[in-house]
């Protein structure tokens, strides 16, 4: 009788383990495995190098600026685009008239394909004639300003378009959330007399705490992750402002071919994210209350 | 998606002739063509009727067009294909990934192919061959190429007092005209006298400018650049000072792919693109514009640019044989002069200048000639061992220098030095 059970936890377990295994637990041990060996070149065959290729990443000085930007990039975007979708979230929970259409408004650069959106903000930040440019200089009267095109202000300009795609996703969750928590707290604070910031502070926050956990682990990951637009906006330039990990290793990868060098960047960002991640659950989720 | 539909249908067209190849005297040699293309449209329609045409005056040869995006997706499909063993027959890849494509193994030389014409391999322009051979040996048959010229707005020369039908032929002129046609409005600029683009490969169109200062940036072997070379840093000097110094030009890295906007809004009155833009521009200014050869300053020059066609070594000597008669269909001085019309790419022979259709076109439209005129004083493109890497440094070396953050000697020093890094290992 067990036996049978434990046949079906198997039977049950087995089409996500297959996947798992092959498209994610595979490919990180294996690309662990590749870092160790040289890049295998025509007529040149892969040979074991041991940590050759961590010691010229370390080497690299590309490399220290593609990580110092991501570290700038994460701070910079995690804690706007959450803000910012808190915020969104209690905007268009209130009753407010179109209510449906601000929340659509909002969500709506969460559906654009982030190709398209880069094209579209390639044309918003060119100097001069660009959205942008018109805006800052009808309302401050600035000069053009080389948003893309100078090491000041690409990161940032990279980030904003960031914050801008990922903060309406992640209303989403915060406006589900809302509407999880009982409407019976929030009369209860009432009838003791608590003040609006006070409900928000002690009653609100502290019930979004799971979906924050969440969303933060999302944001950081995706501050990783979401480079797209840095591809065909800038290539990482200009000279290399806008490197960023995930970048440096498409770079090695698939421009220089330089398997064994993206295989062992690829390691190094597989590591910091898991570390993140642990972080995280540990801080934030000894703090987060699951009801 | 084009391709997998078209892919669907070419294996069920195949599939009966397979199953049955007793009914047929010969099994059809079928060769796959990647081609460079990111969307379809005018351009896929083309080719489309090339493989058809091709095939129709070919019956024994059957022609699997593959678009496969821009020309850095398709190094990059071709040789993960490769590497995979499912290597195209025929493809069209930047003329500058030779090296790459020779390093990796994936490329046969057009020489050893069964029944080559040596005529034919030496009919083209010297100048897009330069990027086509090494060793000895040619590795690319030019197909779509390109080079730099500049494009300026003849309205604007003359609300300026300049002749519009004489474009600046140096340095000095170029700055000169430059300085009368940049309009300020108090401390802003509302036209700037020129712009050249440096994003994504500001080295193509800097090539331009060491070649005009009379320098090389590599050698013919691939393995050596000369980065360092004083002239190099004076050619980037001058750029610098455009913008910083003279102010005649955009500050920062001015965008390759909104440049063509900005001509045409005219907030810019010269600018430096590919004549793969000429049928973009005539269609497009709003305004009479004039097409001339890049200012010369010690010599007049542009580096050549764009795609060649390539044969795989995993080719059947058969499908080598039928790639080389493609090849040759291809590049047949009528077809190539129509693909120039269409276009805007240089034809690539002689000979397509010859025929009456491309001087019927010149006739009625003579800036399609400029870049012509300019072959002979073109140079191969940057183009090295470990192309993207080697070109790297110098884009980030040329982007350091002009966003300000380094002077241009010291740039292109740190630029040469992660060079020789890279290159050292091929030579010797």
């Amino acid at each position: 009788m067990q036996g049978r059970a434990r046949l079906h936890a198997w039977l049950m377990l087995a089409p996500a383990m297959l996947l798992l295994v092959a498209f994610t637990h595979y490919p990180a041990v294996a690309t662990l495995w590749h870092s160790f060996f040289s890049t295998p070149r025509g007529a040149r065959p892969s040979r074991f190098v041991g940590a050759a290729n961590y010691a010229a990443l370390a080497e690299d000085p590309v490399f220290w600026q593609a990580m110092w930007n991501n570290l700038i990039y994460a701070l910079g975007t995690v804690p706007l685009s959450v803000g910012l979708a808190l915020a969104m979230a209690l905007w268009v929970n209130g009753k407010l008239r179109g209510r449906a259409a601000l929340r659509m408004a909002y969500f709506t650069p969460t559906v654009l394909p982030m190709i398209a959106v880069a094209n579209l903000w390639l044309f918003f930040y060119t100097p001069d004639y660009g959205l942008l440019d018109r805006i800052t200089g009808a309302l401050l009267g600035w000069g053009p300003t080389n948003w893309i095109g100078s090491r000041e202000t690409a990161l940032g300009a990279m980030m904003a378009i960031a914050v801008w795609k990922e903060a309406g996703f992640f209303m989403i969750f915060y406006l589900a959330a809302l509407q999880a928590i009982p409407p019976v707290l929030h009369e209860a604070a009432a009838v003791e007399g608590a003040s609006r910031a006070r409900v928000f502070w002690r009653v609100t926050l502290p019930l979004l705490g799971p979906t924050t956990l969440f969303i933060v682990v999302n944001a950081v990951i995706n501050s990783f992750r979401l480079v797209d637009h840095i591809i065909v906006m800038t290539h990482g330039g200009p000279d290399n402002a806008t490197a960023l990990l995930l970048t440096y290793i498409y770079d090695a990868g698939f421009r220089f071919w330089d398997t064994a060098l993206a295989s062992a960047a690829t390691v190094v960002l597989l590591l910091l994210l898991g570390l993140l991640a642990a972080v995280q659950f540990l801080l934030l989720g000894r703090r987060t209350h699951y009801r | 998606m084009p391709i997998t539909r078209r892919a669907a249908l070419g294996a069920l067209a195949a599939s009966p002739m397979l199953a049955a190849p007793a009914l047929r005297a010969q099994t059809p040699v079928e060769i796959s063509f990647n081609y460079p293309v990111a969307v379809g449209g005018p351009i896929t329609r083309i080719i489309d009727g090339y493989c058809a045409d091709f095939e129709t005056a070919n019956p024994g040869i059957r022609v699997r067009p593959v678009y496969t995006g821009s020309y850095q997706d398709s190094i990059t499909k071709a040789l993960t294909a490769a590497k995979g063993g499912d290597a195209p027959q025929v493809a069209c890849l930047l003329s500058t990934d030779m090296f790459t494509l020779i390093d990796e193994g994936v490329v046969a030389p057009w020489d050893e192919v069964e029944g080559v014409d040596r005529a034919w391999l030496d009919g083209f322009y010297p100048a897009f061959l330069e990027n086509s051979r090494t060793g000895g040996k040619t590795w690319g048959i030019p197909f779509q190429r390109s080079t730099i010229v500049m494009y300026y707005n003849k309205e604007a020369f003359k609300a300026a007092g300049l002749d519009p039908e004489t474009p600046p032929k140096t340095w000095e002129e170029q700055l000169a005209f430059a300085q009368k046609l940049t309009k300020r409005q108090g401390d802003q600029v509302t036209q700037w006298g020129i712009q050249i683009p440096s994003s994504g490969f500001p080295y193509w169109l800097f090539q331009a400018l060491t070649t005009q200062n009379d320098v090389r940036l590599m050698n013919e072997a691939g393995d050596t650049t000369y980065f360092a070379d004083p002239k190099v840093a004076e050619a980037l000097q001058y750029w610098m000072d455009l913008a910083t110094k003279h102010k005649v030009h955009p500050p920062g890295i001015v965008e390759w792919g909104t440049t063509p906007r900005d001509f045409f809004e005219r907030k810019v009155a010269m600018m430096w693109t590919t004549t793969g833009n000429l049928t973009n521009v005539k269609a497009n200014a709003p305004f009479p514009f004039g097409v001339a050869m890049l200012p010369a300053h010690k010599r007049p020059g542009s580096p050549t640019g764009g795609g060649n066609l390539y044969v795989f070594k995993s080719a059947s000597p058969a499908q080598r044989e039928a790639a080389l008669k493609f090849a040759r269909f291809l590049t047949a001085p009528e077809r190539a002069a129509q693909w120039g019309i269409d276009t805007g790419y240089v034809a690539v022979s002689p000979a397509a200048w010859e025929t009456p259709k491309m001087k019927d076109y010149v006739a009625g439209f003579p800036a399609a000639a400029v870049a012509r005129d300019q072959l002979p004083h073109a140079v191969a493109e940057l183009s090295t061992h470990e192309n993207q890497r080697v070109t790297k440094a110098l884009n980030d070396g040329l982007q350091a220098a002009l966003t300000g953050r380094k002077q241009a000697g010291p740039a292109m020093a740190d630029a040469q030095a992660e060079a020789e890094r890279i290159l050292r290992s091929y030579r010797g």
